[in-house]
């Protein structure tokens, strides 16, 4: 069993574009050390969630605590100073800044001297991130982009990291090299929060899981229960 | 020949001007989204604080400091009071914002200075150097190099330092730029706060050639509008040989064709590049957009 201190508490969030609420009062918990999987079809409001948690997406309701204080009302970058950091959906990269000024501005409000040591780890975990290290992020492949939005995520040393489709649009072998990448990451104690659509590979590699339907959570439990059960089967994980 | 490059000279040295004022729209639409009508105002501002201080018995190059001081925090001003609150809105209304802002300063301008033209001596006097066979004002050195000098200190600022580099990520993806933990707003601050400077540093070197009053902001805008546009808006080099571009071309036209219509080239090229080329000559810098 992993720590039970909790990292994130989100208490019956909630979320609008303009008058159209997306997210209905939203409730789970991460604990320390967990890979926590969050899982629902395209529209559910896993983005706008993960958005909310980092502080660039206004909430009309709830809150949110993380390692025990209350943030909801926090500007983005405290957020990222205190250790809440994203690699968003689309991969959002600065396309016209190279790849090295990528993973720096990951680590922007670091005052430490561990940042080029931490790029060397990072290098270490995407070699083919160091091979471009000076090449404009712009020109990377897909699959590359999205090792250089995890790695700029983790430049900035996260407590808790937040994962929006890192899958997106990726081939079966970078898939997996991703998946066995946050595998590495909890081995190395990050705490992580991943979103999916690929629900079953999401499973897989998570402790816990919570099933997100237009804006309510609808199942949560074990990872390995959730895989097994059959309403989630039926819905979320295709003919498996 | 000397005459051609007399209008060269007297191109380049108003395409300077016409080039800051560019990188000033560049560096504010970059950040922010914003097409500051505003940043002809700055322009005006160094000029008319370094006139009036320097009147008022302060050795120049102390005026002129103030005046860079006062450009700064009306830049400041015009981002906190009118542009900060209004976040969200729609692009039109935001230049809407801009031009009421100019208006407003216009009309303080006139009633905190005057209504007549000022002018300020040379730095370096005012007997003309020989260069290829045209008469060069010693002013002429202080604008072009004056500029070159920004433009370097700019270069310098948004290529090698972590600041620098925050204001070009915020550029390129303000979402992600929030993400990694950017205070976006204090980007922004700095960018009409740098780009205030560098209106009211181009206002000081001019105005012993050109003249100053209350007005010269309006047109300053324009033509530097247009040499953003064509150079492409967003693109900081593209501004730069866009000014130089613009001033060149009103020289020669109004030597070779005819001085009534040189106000009208800035706005031909507006309209041809809208028409031809609608990302400029360089396009923009950023390729991601969210
Ligand atoms: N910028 C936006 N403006 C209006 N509606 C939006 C916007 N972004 C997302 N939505 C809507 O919010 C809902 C949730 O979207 P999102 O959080 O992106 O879902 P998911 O990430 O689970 O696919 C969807 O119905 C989507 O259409
Ligand atoms: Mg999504």
């Amino acid at each position: 069993m992993r720590g039970s201190l909790r990292v994130l508490e989100i208490g019956n969030l909630r979320s609008a574009y303009g008058r159209i609420e997306v997210l209905k009062g939203i409730s789970l918990e991460v604990r320390v050390g967990e890979v926590v999987a969050l899982i629902g079809s395209n529209g559910a409001g896993k983005t706008t969630l993960l958005r909310a948690l980092s502080g660039v997406q206004p909430i009309t309701g709830g809150e949110i605590s993380f390692l025990g204080e209350r943030i909801e009302r926090l500007p983005s970058h405290r957020r990222v100073a205190r250790g809440i950091l994203q690699s968003p959906e689309g991969r959002q990269i600065f396309g016209p800044l190279s790849v090295e000024d990528n993973l720096r501005l990951g680590a922007y409000l670091r005052r430490d001297n561990d940042i080029d040591e931490d790029r060397e780890k990072i290098f270490g975990m995407f070699p083919m991130l160091k091979e471009k290290r000076s090449q404009l992020a712009g020109g990377l492949s897909g699959g590359q982009q999205q090792m250089l939005a995890i790695g700029r995520a983790l430049m900035g040393k996260p407590k808790l990291l937040l994962l929006d489709e890192p899958s997106l649009g990726l081939s079966p072998v970078l898939i997996d090299q991703i998946l066995a990448a946050i595998v590495s990451l909890r081995a190395a104690g990050v705490t992580v929060l991943l979103v999916e659509q690929n629900a079953a590979a999401a499973l897989e590699i998570a402790d816990r899981g919570y099933v997100i339907e237009t804006g309510r959570i609808v199942h949560s439990g074990a990872a390995s229960a959730l895989l097994s059960d059959p309403k989630v089967k039926a819905s979320y994980l295709g003919f498996e | 020949m000397p005459e051609f490059f007399q209008f060269l000279v007297s191109g380049l040295t108003v395409g300077a001007v016409y080039a800051l004022v560019a990188l000033g729209f560049t560096l504010v639409y970059s950040a922010s989204d914003v097409v500051n009508f505003a940043q002809g105002e700055f322009v005006m501002l160094g000029g008319m604080v370094t006139v009036f201080v320097s009147t008022a018995g302060v050795p120049l190059p102390l005026a002129a400091l103030i005046a860079v001081g006062v450009s700064i925090v009306i830049g400041l001003l015009l981002y906190w009071l009118a542009i900060a609150p209004a976040r969200g809105a729609s692009a039109i209304s935001l230049i809407i914002i801009t031009i009421g802002a100019s208006i407003f300063l216009r009309g303080a301008a006139q009633i905190v200075f005057d209504k007549q033209f000022h002018k300020l001596p040379s730095f370096s006097g005012d007997t003309p150097v020989n260069l290829f066979g045209a008469a060069v004002q010693p002013q002429s050195f202080w604008v072009l190099g004056g500029a070159a000098v920004i433009v370097l200190l700019l270069y310098v600022f948004l290529e090698r330092t972590l600041l620098g580099k925050a204001v070009l990520a915020t550029a390129a993806n303000r979402l992600a730029a929030r993400l990694v933990g950017i205070n976006t707003a204090t980007i922004m601050a700095l960018a009409f706060g740098g780009s205030a400077a560098i209106g009211g540093i181009a206002g000081i070197l001019i105005t012993p050639i050109t003249l100053t009053s209350y007005d010269v902001g309006t047109q300053l805008a324009l033509k530097g509008f247009a040499a953003a546009m064509l150079g492409g808006m967003g693109n900081p080099l593209g501004a730069v040989v866009g000014g130089l571009l613009l001033g060149s071309l009103e020289a020669f036209g109004a030597g070779y064709i005819s001085s009534t219509y040189k106000d009208a080239f800035a706005f031909i090229v507006i309209l041809v590049v809208l028409f031809t080329a609608p990302q400029g000559l360089f396009g923009r810098r950023a390729v991601e957009r969210v």
